[in-house]
C-alpha cells in the first residue's frame, strides 16, 4: 500500500542523492519526493510517498534511518497528519469551455495564476486524492502541462 | 597549521600506525609533510586497489580502522573495487582522497573524478571538505563512524586547497553526530525472553556471522556454547569465532557448508542467529530455510532483520553486549541436549568432510589439511576468491578469532594478496598464510613488490589448477561443460620466474610429498615472503555443494551423488 513517510534530514549537498540513490540501489519504489528547509536552517523535511508491503516499508524505514543524514523518520501512514500537494496545470481555452472551466476552478477552490487567448494556467492544493480527481475531471477541456509538487506533508498534534 | 600537517595530527590523535598509500598531484603536499613524519608508517603500494585490500586485512587482522591515501581522479576511483568490498564485509576503512583545488571542481579539470558521488552507495558515509577550519572535525567523525556501530568504510574528499591553507588546530574530544546513535545495548526484555527459549529448547543451533569476530566477543560465545551444549555453526566471516576443534563446532553452514551443520539447520527447533544477516550464500532458498525453528536473531544494524528471514525474536544490539547479558540471564534449569548432538554427530559419521589423497598428484584440500596441521590452526589465514576459498573455510581448522581474512560479501578476486600483506603489517606473533588461485593471483601481482620491499614474513601458497575453478565447476555442472574463458593452461606466466623476478623466494610441489616439505620449509622462513606453487589437478570439485538457488536441504555430496536429505 501507499505510504506517506516524513524524514527530518541535515541540510547538506548530497543529502537527497543519498536518499534516492538508496531507493534506486534496492529496488524501492520512489512515487514521490519533496524537501525544503524547516524552521532550523540545518534542518529540511523531506516527504516521501512510496508503495510497498509491510515488509518493504519496513525495509525503507530502517535503510532510511540508517543513513548518517537522516535525523527522524516518521512513517505518516498510520497516524494522524495532512498531506497537500500543489497542481499547476496549463488547459485549453475557448468560448464554449470557459464557463465550465470556471465553474470546475471554484468546485476544488482553485485559482487562476495566468490566462491568455488561448489557455489558462490554474492551482490547486488539496490531498493527493483531490489533485488527482481534479485532473480527472479536467483532462476533457484538454491539458497542455502539468506540473505537481509532490506531497508534503506534517504530523497533526502539538508538536 | 597547514591542511596537511593537521590531518598528519589528526591521525596520531586517532592512533594510525600504518597508511596505504601511493602519492599524486592533489596530495603533494601531504607528502611533503610526510617526508618528515616519523611515527606513522607509510605503505607504498603499487596500485591503489591494493591500498584499500590491504588497510582492509590490517583493520581485519587487528580491529583497528585501516587507513588509505590516494590521489585526485584515478587514484581515487581504483579504490572503489576495495572499498565496495569493505562495506559488503563491514570493515572499518577510512579512505582518503585527494582532490582538484575546491575552486576547480565541477570543472572537469585534470585528474577530476566525482568520488564522493561515486563512492555514495558504497560507504558508509563520505565527506568533501570544503574548508580547511572542518578538517579536524570530518577526521574524528571519519574514525568515529567507520568503527562504531557496524563498522564500514568511510571516504573523506580532500582538495589541494584545503590541504595548503592555514588555521588554528582544534582537535574535537567528543564527537556527536545526530543522525548516528546505533543501539549497542539490546533490549533487555527481548534478552529476557530469549533466554528463556533458549533454556526449553531441546534442539538448539547457534548461527554465528563476522558480528561476533567484529565484537571480540568470541569468549562470551564459548561460555554460551559450552554451558548449554548448544552445537554452533558459523558463516565464511564468523569462522574462528568458535575453536575449530571443539566438540560443538559444526563449521561452516550454507552453499559449501557441512552436510551435518546444513541438517542440523532444518532440524533444529531454535536457531540463535548472532552477528549474521542470512545472506544468500548461507540460507540457499528462503522458503525451506530452518523452517521448524524459533528464530532468534541478535544483529547491530536493524536493516538486517527480517531483510532476508523473517525472525521470531529480533535483539538489535552489539553482539558481545547480546552474549554476555544471555549469559547473566539464562536460568539454571536447561534441556538436555545429548540426543540432539547425538543426531548431529550421526549426521557427522554418514557424511564427513573427506577426500581421496593421490600419491602422484595434488589436491588443494590435502595443501589447506597440511598447512592447517603445521600452523596448529594458529595462522591469520587470507584467502583469494574461489575454489580454494572454499576448502579453505572447510579445510583448515580455525581455532581463534580474527583468523580468516577473506573477501565474502563481494567476493572480490585479486583481495588475497594485498589483504594478505595488510594483515601481516597489523599481526606480529601469528604467521601469515595466502591462499591464491592463479586467476586471482594475477589480478593484483604488482602487490608482490610490496611484500618483497618490506620484508614481510608472508607465506604465499598459490594453489595452481591452471583453471578459473569454480567457474568451471559451475560450467561442468550445470553448463554442459562448456568450458568458456576458464582454462588458462597455455596463457598462464610462470609463477616462478614471476616471483624471482620480483625477488621472492620462490618454491614449488606437485605431489604431497613436495607439498608437505615445501610447506614446513615456508613456515620456517622469516626472512621475507616465500612463494610456494602448489601444481593441483584440474577436476577437483568443491563438495558438499548447494546449487544456485536449492534448498540447503539439497546437497550435492560428490559428482555422481546428489543426495537430497529427508
Amino acid at each position: 500500500m501507499k505510504h506517506t513517510i516524513s524524514v527530518l534530514v541535515e541540510n547538506k549537498f548530497g543529502t537527497l542523492n543519498r536518499v534516492a540513490a538508496m531507493f534506486s540501489a534496492r529496488g524501492f519504489n520512489l512515487e514521490s519526493i519533496s524537501i525544503g528547509e524547516t524552521e532550523d536552517r540545518e534542518i529540511s523535511r523531506m516527504t516521501i510517498v512510496t508503495r510497498g508491503d509491510d515488509r518493504i516499508i519496513s525495509q525503507i524505514l530502517k535503510q532510511l534511518n540508517r543513513l548518517i543524514d537522516t535525523i527522524k523518520v516518521n512513517d505518516l501512514t498510520h497516524k494522524p497528519h495532512m498531506a497537500r500537494e500543489l497542481l499547476l496545470m496549463r488547459l485549453k481555452l475557448d468560448r464554449s469551455s470557459q464557463r465550465e472551466i470556471f465553474e470546475l476552478i471554484n468546485v476544488f477552490k482553485g485559482k487562476t495564476v495566468d490566462i491568455k487567448q488561448k489557455s489558462i494556467t490554474i492551482e490547486v492544493i488539496g490531498t493527493p486524492d483531490k489533485i488527482n480527481t481534479a485532473i480527472d475531471l479536467f483532462r476533457p477541456f484538454g491539458i497542455k502541462e502539468i506540473a505537481r509538487s509532490g506531497t508534503v506533508a506534517l504530523h497533526r498534534g502539538e508538536g | 597549521m597547514n591542511g596537511s600537517e593537521i590531518f598528519f595530527e589528526c591521525l596520531r590523535r586517532e592512533k594510525v600506525d600504518y597508511i596505504f598509500g601511493y602519492p599524486g598531484g592533489a596530495l603533494l603536499k601531504v607528502y611533503e609533510t610526510l617526508y618528515d613524519v616519523k611515527d606513522i608508517k607509510h605503505i607504498l603500494v603499487r596500485h591503489e586497489q591494493g591500498a584499500t585490500h590491504m588497510a582492509e586485512g590490517y583493520a581485519r587482522a587487528t580491529g583497528r580502522p585501516g587507513v588509505v591515501l590516494v590521489t585526485s581522479g584515478p587514484g581515487a576511483t581504483n579504490t572503489v573495487t576495495g572499498i565496495s568490498n569493505a562495506y559488503m564485509d563491514s570493515s572499518p576503512l577510512v579512505v582518503f582522497t585527494g582532490q582538484v583545488p575546491s575552486t576547480l571542481i565541477g570543472n572537469d579539470a585534470f585528474q577530476e573524478a566525482d568520488i564522493v558521488g561515486i563512492t555514495r552507495p558504497i560507504t558508509k558515509h563520505n565527506f568533501l571538505v570544503k574548508d580547511v577550519k572542518d578538517l579536524a572535525l570530518t577526521i574524528r567523525k571519519a574514525f568515529f563512524l567507520a568503527t562504531q556501530g557496524r563498522p564500514g568504510p568511510v571516504l573523506v574528499d580532500l582538495p589541494k586547497d584545503v590541504l595548503n591553507s592555514e588555521c588554528v588546530f582544534n582537535w574535537p574530544e567528543n564527537v556527536e553526530i545526530r543522525g548516528f546513535k546505533p543501539t549497542v545495548r539490546g533490549h533487555e526484555n527481548q534478552i529476557r525472553k530469549a533466554a528463556k527459549i533458549i533454556a526449553k529448547a531441546k534442539r538448539p543451533l547457534l548461527y554465528v556471522g563476522g558480528g561476533v569476530i567484529a565484537a571480540d566477543s568470541a569468549e562470551s560465545l564459548r561460555k554460551l556454547a559450552t554451558s548449554q551444549d548448544i552445537p554452533v555453526t558459523m558463516t565464511l566471516q564468523g569462522l574462528g569465532a568458535f575453536p575449530g576443534s571443539h566438540p560443538l563446532n559444526m563449521g561452516m553452514l550454507g552453499m559449501h557448508g557441512t552436510y551435518w551443520a546444513n541438517q542440523a539447520v532444518n532440524k533444529c527447533d531454535l536457531l540463535i542467529a548472532v552477528g549474521a544477516r542470512f545472506d544468500d550464500r548461507v540460507t540457499g532458498k528462503i522458503e525451506t530455510f530452518a523452517t521448524h525453528a524459533f528464530k532468534i536473531h541478535n544483529d547491530i544494524d536493524p536493516t538486517n532483520i527480517d531483510k532476508n528471514v523473517k525472525v521470531d525474536l529480533p535483539v538489535v544490539g552489539d553482539s558481545g553486549h547480546f552474549l554476555e547479558a544471555l549469559l547473566k540471564t539464562l536460568p539454571e534449569t536447561r534441556e538436555d541436549r545429548s540426543e540432539w548432538l547425538e543426531l548431529i554427530a550421526g549426521w557427522q559419521r554418514q557424511c564427513p568432510l573427506t577426500y581421496e589423497n593421490e600419491k602422484s598428484a595434488l589436491k588443494t584440500e590435502f595443501v589447506i589439511d597440511e598447512v592447517s596441521k603445521q600452523t596448529g590452526g594458529n595462522a591469520v589465514v587470507t584467502t583469494d576468491v574461489g575454489q580454494h576459498q572454499m576448502w579453505t573455510a572447510q579445510y583448515y581448522r580455525f581455532e581463534h578469532p580474527r583468523s580468516i581474512i577473506t573477501s565474502g560479501g563481494l567476493g572480490t578476486m585479486g583481495y588475497g594478496l594485498p589483504a594478505a600483506i595488510g594483515a601481516t603489517f597489523g599481526v606480529q606473533d601469528r604467521p601469515v598464510v595466502l591462499f591464491c588461485g592463479d586467476g586471482g593471483f594475477m589480478m593484483n601481482v604488482q602487490e608482490l613488490v610490496t611484500a618483497v620491499h618490506y620484508k614481510l614474513p608472508l607465506k604465499i601458497f598459490l594453489i595452481n589448477n591452471n583453471f578459473l575453478g569454480m567457474v568451471r565447476q559451475w560450467q561442468e555442472l550445470f553448463h554442459q561443460e562448456k568450458y568458456s574463458f576458464t582454462d588458462l593452461q597455455n596463457s598462464n606466466p610462470d609463477f616462478l620466474r614471476i616471483a624471482e623476478a620480483f625477488g621472492c623466494k620462490s618454491l614449488r610441489a606437485t605431489n604431497p610429498a613436495e607439498a608437505k616439505q615445501a610447506i614446513a620449509e615456508a613456515l620456517a622462513c622469516n626472512d621475507g615472503p616465500v612463494f610456494v606453487e602448489f601444481q593441483v589437478i584440474k577436476k577437483d570439485m568443491v563438495f558438499p555443494m548447494v546449487p544456485a538457488g536449492a534448498s540447503i536441504s539439497e546437497m550435492l555430496l560428490d559428482r555422481l551423488n546428489p543426495k537430497t536429505m529427508v
